[in-house]
């Protein structure tokens, strides 16, 4: 693959994101202020500085979104967007531009409205068509993965719901000591396991929170960010990979890993030099949007063996105590998903936990994360992997 | 010789009990139950099915007409005998109607079909289906059901010949629905029943026995079929008919399915008859149509793909709020779901072929079935080497399934599956027809064509799958 990759050539030097909820007073003009103004601040420079901005968001069109706010002093301003992972799609284009030397200091920022739409889960617009497209769901489509999972590695049903529901217990549980989460609050586990029906046998306590929020980052080449900040986080894998959509047209599909998510894995991995990830990774935001996902995700990502993520669940092996945390911040479920922003909510969490800002949550001693975002369905989807280290090499 | 050389027939899956009806509604009950065209059918939809049943999986039938019959067209304008034939992929070079106003464009439908063939046409094909409303608490409300039949009317391959027919045509005032009213007004009953329906039905029997120059007793099985059953009673009095020699009217087990109802009678009794017999077949509705056949040897030979009796059995219960919803006659809460978009005119334009017919692609590199169709192949990636596929009428099978309780629908859970077809291919739909907590991985399934929602007046159609019937 000639993926070369640019490790350790792009610095994180500050970042900034809202709190993730229901922000009924805010516009998506306000968010973008306050995420801005926070990297900006984060990183001890003006906005001037800035040569360059990639916005991703799903709900408005073009750079103007962005620049008309922040009153941008005539620089360039993209719109990216790319399902779920538009967030860190914007970060991916704002590294290669500064590694590129095309600018020197660029900054991504995500965003998303959501709950002003008045509708319950998410909507997403679509050009006119012939009417044939289907109306599955997010839930629903996702839903598919728990059935094929537990059948092919012969779970029952009961057990395969305590797996889910563990998954959901832990995402909580970080998120509860997460000030900017979403839902700042424990849940108990029978609770998740009789929550109301939304695609059997998800619940809706499977399913991520629909959210307003957003997120920034500034990045500059990692020869100049000791000119802002000793503690700079730098960039060792940014992959991205677009699946021809096989899935729900090729009866070889089980719906029980998605291949982008390997292919991207993969990829990131030989970026970053990383030969085995579940001994060399130190903590992972991963694209938790309905927890059967993030369980085929361990083994899509190599965290776990195929067909025993379910029990590594259980064991405790990715909660805050165990040996790879995942989605320590209360990833999807508990901190939120306003779509444009989650990227690179996942890289802030990263932000914090290398440097050791994480708080009540703050891990010990990690030296490099993964970051994992996710566009689209089971079968037909775009995955992005991130691979950020806190020192060079 | 002139006559049929195919058809088919269509029960929908859902029934309604009478006795469900009377005991909501506080009325007298009728016996049995009726059937019911599921949310996601019309006229149109289930017009397909019939006519899919008739053509019999022929990708290239020789069709050169089509007539739709019903008193409830989907597009009160807009060509529905198009959809049909789009859905059922007959050719473009066919001449396409409507048939509307009255329960007898049926029978109407099926004698300008004959005089198309008589005309030159080779093959000329009739879908008759209908999906009448009645007011609650009417009487129609529970005699009523919904159904449809086909018939390919031709000059070869005959099994049915047409050798007699009659029409009479009267104006008065018996049933009626103005453009915008949902329910049909009927006029009191004694007045067609003693001065219109029952001369008329004895008038036109007596027609086509004396054109046919056969004798009452020589009729090996009579349909008869009229607004007023009672009229059909007077008329078998009147002449003398054996009773044991009248089609079942499906009274207790369907309904009067409008339009479609002395099709899929004529439908019920064609599977057991023998080489050489004679039928009558007599409609009534503002006038009355009637013709006589005689079965030729080539009957013997001939089954249909569903029959009337298979398609009674293979059922499911509707309770009587869904019926009402489903009808829309009981307005709901609508969903926090925006409402779906109308599809696009362009776009059907283009995939003309794979939205209404179900035809996919297939690799002449590699040979793989592919849908919706492709111009890359999803196997081998050789670009344009794709032929046309058809995926209609190829039984498929669950590889897995969802329960979407959040996606709005009339019958909550939407079901979707993906299916494996035989042969290959594999499809994400929808499935109709099913009782959620029966689906399994490994299910056998066939296609059908359905209505899956309307937007903006726009009618969208396309494919789901139900458990094989």
């Amino acid at each position: 693959m000639a993926s070369k990759g640019i490790k350790d050539r792009v610095a994180i030097i500050g970042m900034g994101c809202t709190r993730f909820g229901e922000h009924w007073d805010k516009n998506v003009d306000d968010l973008l202020i306050d995420a801005a103004y926070e990297a900006y601040e984060s990183a001890g420079v003006n906005p001037d500085d800035v040569d360059a901005y990639w916005l991703g968001t799903m709900g408005s069109f073009s750079g103007l979104t962005l620049s008309t706010p922040l009153k941008i002093s005539y620089r360039p301003v993209s719109r990216v967007e790319n399902f779920c992972a538009t967030g860190s799609e914007s970060l991916r284009q704002a590294c290669y531009a500064v590694a590129s030397g095309a600018y020197d200091m660029a900054m991504a920022i995500g965003v998303e409205k959501l709950k002003d739409s008045g509708y319950s889960g998410l909507v997403i617009p679509e050009p006119p068509n012939d009417g044939t497209l289907g109306s599955i769901t997010p839930p629903a489509a996702f839903s598919l993965l728990a059935p094929a999972y537990f059948n092919k590695y012969g779970i029952d049903a009961e057990k395969g719901k305590d797996v889910l529901s563990r998954i959901a217990w832990k995402n909580h549980r970080n998120g509860a000591k997460n000030p900017k989460a979403q839902f700042q609050k424990e849940v108990p586990i029978e609770v998740i396991k009789n929550s109301p029906k939304v695609a059997d046998p998800l619940g809706i306590m499977d399913c991520s929170g629909v959210s307003d929020g957003s997120a920034a980052a500034i990045v500059v080449r990692a020869e100049d960010a000791h000119k802002y900040r000793n503690d700079p986080i730098y960039i060792k894998a940014l992959s991205f990979i677009a699946g021809p959509g096989e899935g729900p047209m090729s009866p070889e599909y089980d719906f029980t890993s998605f291949p982008e998510v390997v292919a991207s894995a993969k990829d990131a991995y030989a970026q970053a030099g990383i030969k085995n990830p579940r001994e060399e990774i130190s903590m992972a935001e991963v694209h938790d949007c309905f927890t059967p996902t993030e369980l085929v995700l361990y083994e899509d990502m190599g965290f776990s063996p195929r067909g025993t993520a379910w029990r590594d669940v259980m064991e405790g092996f990715f909660e805050l105590e165990g040996k790879l945390p995942v989605n320590p911040d209360g990833g999807l479920k508990s901190f939120g998903h306003p779509i444009g922003a989650s990227g690179l909510r996942m890289m802030y969490e990263m932000w914090l936990q290398l440097r050791g800002e994480a708080g009540p949550r703050q891990i010990d001693n990690p030296k490099v994360g993964l970051t994992h975002n996710l566009g689209g369905v089971p079968g037909r989807c775009v995955s992005f992997v991130s691979v950020v280290g806190r020192s060079l090499g | 010789m002139v006559g049929i050389v195919s058809y088919g027939s269509y029960v929908p899956y859902r029934r309604l009990k009478r006795n469900v009806i009377a005991q909501f509604l506080g009325v007298a009950a009728s016996k049995g139950e009726r059937a019911v065209a599921s949310f996601d059918e019309d006229s149109v939809s289930m017009a397909v099915e019939a006519l899919r049943d008739a053509l019999r999986g022929s990708l290239s039938p020789d069709v050169h007409a089509l007539l739709f019959a019903t008193t409830t067209p989907p597009y009160a304008e807009k060509l529905n005998a198009a959809i049909v034939g789009a859905a059922a992929q007959l050719p473009a070079e066919i001449r396409a109607a409507d048939l509307t106003g009255s329960i007898r464009a049926g029978l109407s439908a099926l004698l300008q079909a004959a005089d198309a063939v008589n005309g030159g046409a080779s093959r000329a094909a009739v879908a008759i289906a209908d999906c009448r409303q009645a007011a609650p608490e009417g009487k129609a409300e529970q005699s009523n059901g919904d159904g449809a039949a086909a018939f390919i009317i031709g000059s070869h391959g005959v099994i049915a010949e047409i050798e007699a027919s009659v029409s009479l045509t009267h104006e008065f005032l018996d049933t009626w629905r103005a453009p915008g009213e949902r329910f049909p007004h009927t006029w009191e009953e004694r007045f067609a029943l003693t001065q219109v329906y029952t001369p008329l039905l004895v008038n036109v029997i007596r027609g086509l026995l004396a054109k046919g120059n056969v004798a009452v007793s020589e009729l090996a099985k009579v349909v008869i079929d009229a607004p007023n059953p009672r009229a059909v009673d007077e008329a078998v009095r009147a002449l003398k008919l054996d009773p044991a020699r009248l089609a079942d009217p499906f009274a207790a087990t369907i309904g009067q399915t409008g339009a479609a109802h002395a099709g899929v009678m004529l439908a019920s009794i064609l599977p057991a008859a023998k080489p050489g017999d004679r039928i009558l077949i007599a409609a009534g509705g503002d006038g009355a149509d009637g013709l006589l056949l005689r079965v030729t040897p080539a009957a013997a030979n001939f089954r249909p793909r569903h029959s009337v009796g298979g398609m009674i059995e293979s059922k499911g219960d509707v309770s009587y709020a869904n019926y009402l919803k489903w009808r829309e006659i009981l307005p709901t809460e609508p969903p926090r779901r925006p409402d779906p978009e109308r599809p696009a005119g362009p776009p059907m334009f283009r995939s003309e072929r794979w939205k209404f017919g179900l035809v996919g692609s297939r690799c002449t590199a590699c040979g793989t079935p592919q849908l919706p169709p492709q111009r890359v192949c999803v196997k081998c990636r050789m670009r344009d080497r794709m032929e046309a596929y058809a995926f209609a009428d190829r039984s498929a099978r669950i590889a897995t399934f969802a329960l979407d309780r959040l996606a709005y629908s009339l019958n909550p859970p939407t079901v979707n599956v993906v299916v494996d077809f035989e042969g290959g291919g594999r499809f994400l739909c929808e499935m109709t027809d099913c009782e959620p907590d029966q689906i399994g991985i490994g299910d056998e399934i066939e296609m059908t064509f359905r209505r899956l929602f309307t937007a903006d007046g726009v009618h969208n159609y396309f494919w789901k799958a139900r458990p094989k019937r």
